[in-house]
């Protein structure tokens, strides 16, 4: 019973935790919530510009779907890298952020995270929204695929969380997690297919001697499998692969309970870091 | 009421790492090494007690003797490095008041997110808002956004919430003192409410009177040990004396002062039978006290009063100048009073004088002179061996002349 109220009371926080993110990010500032949608519209537009026009990325029309159009194929990606990076590094300032709240009040501290990471949730769901109505404006009949879109976004869901809670506890002890994870990110933006496709990587490279699978190893990389996963199913109209899928499945919940362990590790000493 | 403990501190220790030189960057903790340079310090040692159902229980304790480092480890916001507290019960502590609010949310919105933060669900929340928003009296404001409040409507709104938590255990620290007087007396009217619907208590406070009169059992901490667990009036009587003896080197600075300073007072003397001044008078000679004042503007109906108290902190006497309607209109400029003591019926022994300076309703001090003046008193007349003052009685025996 009383877990029962404690599991109505903890969720009830989290719903108002992320309303308070959610409300407080576009107070005071005369667009409001549009500038959640101008952000991501402003990136797509630059990027495709630079990278279409200027530097003529070749993108090979769909052997699926038959779509061909650089801005569809970046924003497959671009919004999930932006979710991920958005959540990340807020999740970073938010233990800092609310020292006060730590230092006065008991709730569990993990709902601070994952607040953060709901209110950019919001945002993804409310951009994946618009992004399928345009993807049908283009033809593409993406309305059987969201199921599997929903399940995408779960997984990804799950690693942002599991890094947000590891990058946001260590920041309380290292403040220099901030500004390393920044450039982590812009290294990590262009080391994931987001603004080119994966098949521009070479599926083998020749270095010192070896022969390197370079497109294997680019493929580690969790966030090169989402984008492609993602891009499969609302550009390509086609299942992303099964062993894509496992990956993903297998890294996200992984980081998301590694996440957890070492983030309660060290939260029950953060009312006396801060 | 059963007797079931409400909390239990079960051999708290709570230590604090002191950074001497902190490894706030990687590179830092990478050039030193894995550790910093930390010294360790021991807020909390081996501290257990019980906290009785529906009792009122102080901590008490001078600053930095970890009674607020065991209040948050009772709130959970603190880890206990050893030993345990368990609370039966929901727990609801009000450490700081409004910690919670965003400042550009409206005060109907802090309300919702604080409340859930404290544990209270919507649907309580919602049921219970109107009631929340009477009591911090904020009417039609609990739309704006808080940070138009002023200090006191934020700090109302913060307490309204939390008390309306409807904890089993509540822990309050330092907080009592807040909004104006009307406002204060609500608090304590909902604390006594608390009290009598059972709930627990749990009061960290400086405020020696209000552990006094509203707790039943209190604990002493001292340097994070527990010194001393007994009924409340226990524990204040003793924690009164030492505190006082402590003081006493305070003495040859002048003592502690406070005030707003409009009107000041600029020495206190005791004037010896030659009515010159003097550190040393004898039981039964006839003294005077005199108080010097400066007044920056004219003060209107000044109160001046004096205080003495024996070195274990008794206070023997407190004549003030409204007692005895001895009020000027107004008083400008510097100039003396004096308190005409025929004879002083002070004992053998060592006291110390404190002066001050109020207006009339004795609230608001213009100056607060604590302990400015010691003086000694060597046996005289009457001789009498024990306790603090003569009350200049005479014994009438049979077989012998009382004349004599």
């Amino acid at each position: 019973m009383t877990t029962l109220t404690e599991y109505r009371s903890t969720s009830e926080l989290l719903g108002n935790l992320t309303l308070r993110e959610l409300r407080s990010k576009y107070k005071r500032s005369a667009l409001g919530w549009a500038w959640s949608l101008l952000n991501p519209l402003a990136t797509l537009l630059i990027f495709s510009l630079v990278f279409r026009f200027f530097m003529r990325v070749q993108l090979p029309p769909s052997e699926t779907s038959g779509l061909q159009n650089y801005a569809l194929f970046l924003s497959c990606g671009l919004l999930p890298w932006n979710y991920f990076t958005n959540s990340v590094s807020g999740s970073i300032g938010t233990l800092v952020g609310n020292a006060n709240l730590i230092k006065k009040t008991y709730f569990p501290r993990e709902l601070l995270v994952f607040s953060n990471v709901a209110s950019w949730n919001v945002s993804l769901l409310i951009e994946m929204g618009i992004l399928l109505l345009v993807f049908l404006a283009f033809g593409n009949m993406v309305l059987p695929w969201i199921p599997a879109l929903l399940v995408l976004i779960v997984l990804l869901t799950l690693f942002v969380a599991g890094l947000s809670l590891i990058f946001s506890v260590l920041n309380v002890f290292f403040r220099d997690v901030q500004h390393l994870v920044g450039i982590v990110f812009q290294a990590w933006l262009y080391l994931t297919p987001v603004i080119y496709p994966i098949t521009l990587i070479p599926e083998s490279h020749v270095l010192f001697g070896v022969d390197l699978p370079l497109r294997r190893i680019w493929e580690l990389n969790p966030m090169a499998r989402f984008v492609g996963a993602f891009r499969d199913v609302l550009y390509d109209l086609r299942w992303p692969e099964l062993n894509d899928i496992g990956y993903l499945a297998l890294v996200s919940v992984a980081t998301f309970f590694i996440g957890l362990t070492v983030f309660n590790r060290l939260s029950g000493r953060l009312a006396e870091e801060l | 009421m059963s007797t079931r403990p409400a909390v239990v501190v079960d051999d708290v220790s709570k230590r604090f790492r002191l950074y001497r030189e902190r490894n706030q960057s990687l590179k830092a903790a990478l050039m030193r090494g894995r550790r910093a340079v930390v010294e360790e310090f021991w807020a909390l040692q081996d501290v257990s007690f019980e906290v009785p159902e529906g009792s009122t229980f102080g901590l008490v304790g001078e600053n930095g003797s970890g009674k607020s480092t065991l209040m948050k480890c009772m709130a959970r916001i603190l880890q206990p490095d050893r030993g345990s507290v368990r609370v039966n019960g929901k727990v609801s502590a009000l450490l700081e008041l409004g910690a919670g609010f965003h400042p550009e949310l409206s005060g109907r919105e802090n309300v919702f997110l604080n409340g859930s933060i404290l544990g209270l669900g919507q649907k309580e929340l919602a049921a219970k808002f109107d009631e929340i928003v009477e009591f911090a009296g904020l009417g039609q404001f609990i739309d704006q956004p808080v940070k138009n409040y002023s200090n006191g409507m934020y700090v109302r709104l913060g307490f309204s919430v939390a008390i309306n938590v409807d904890p089993d255990v509540l822990l309050v620290d330092e907080v009592l003192a807040v909004g104006d007087e009307a406002f204060q007396r609500k608090c304590n009217e909902k604390f006594a409410d608390l009290k009598a619907a059972g709930k627990t208590i749990v009061l960290v406070s400086h405020n020696l009177s209000a552990v006094h009169n509203l707790c039943d059992r209190a604990a002493w901490l001292e340097h994070g040990v527990l010194k001393m667990i007994a009924p409340a009036r226990q524990i204040v009587d003793e924690y009164m004396s030492t505190v006082q003896i402590d003081r006493v080197e305070d003495v040859e600075t002048g003592g502690n002062r406070w005030g707003s300073g409009e009107g000041r007072i600029e020495k206190v003397e005791l004037l010896g039978p030659s009515g010159e001044p003097a550190s040393k008078v004898r039981t039964g000679d006839p003294v005077t006290i005199r108080i010097h004042y400066c007044m920056d503007e004219p003060i209107p109906r000044p109160v001046f009063g004096l205080a003495i108290h024996t070195l274990d902190g008794t206070h023997v006497t407190g004549p003030n100048t409204r007692d005895t309607e001895s009020v000027p209109d107004k008083l400008e400029g510097e100039g003396h009073v004096d308190l005409r003591i025929d004879p002083i019926r002070l004992l053998p022994g060592t006291y110390d004088i404190t002066a001050s300076l109020y207006d009339y309703a004795c609230l608001h001090p213009y100056d607060f002179r604590h302990h400015v003046l010691r003086f000694d008193v060597d046996p005289g007349e009457p001789h009498e061996s024990y306790g603090v003052v003569s009350l200049g009685g005479s014994w009438r025996v049979p077989g012998v002349d009382p004349a004599a």
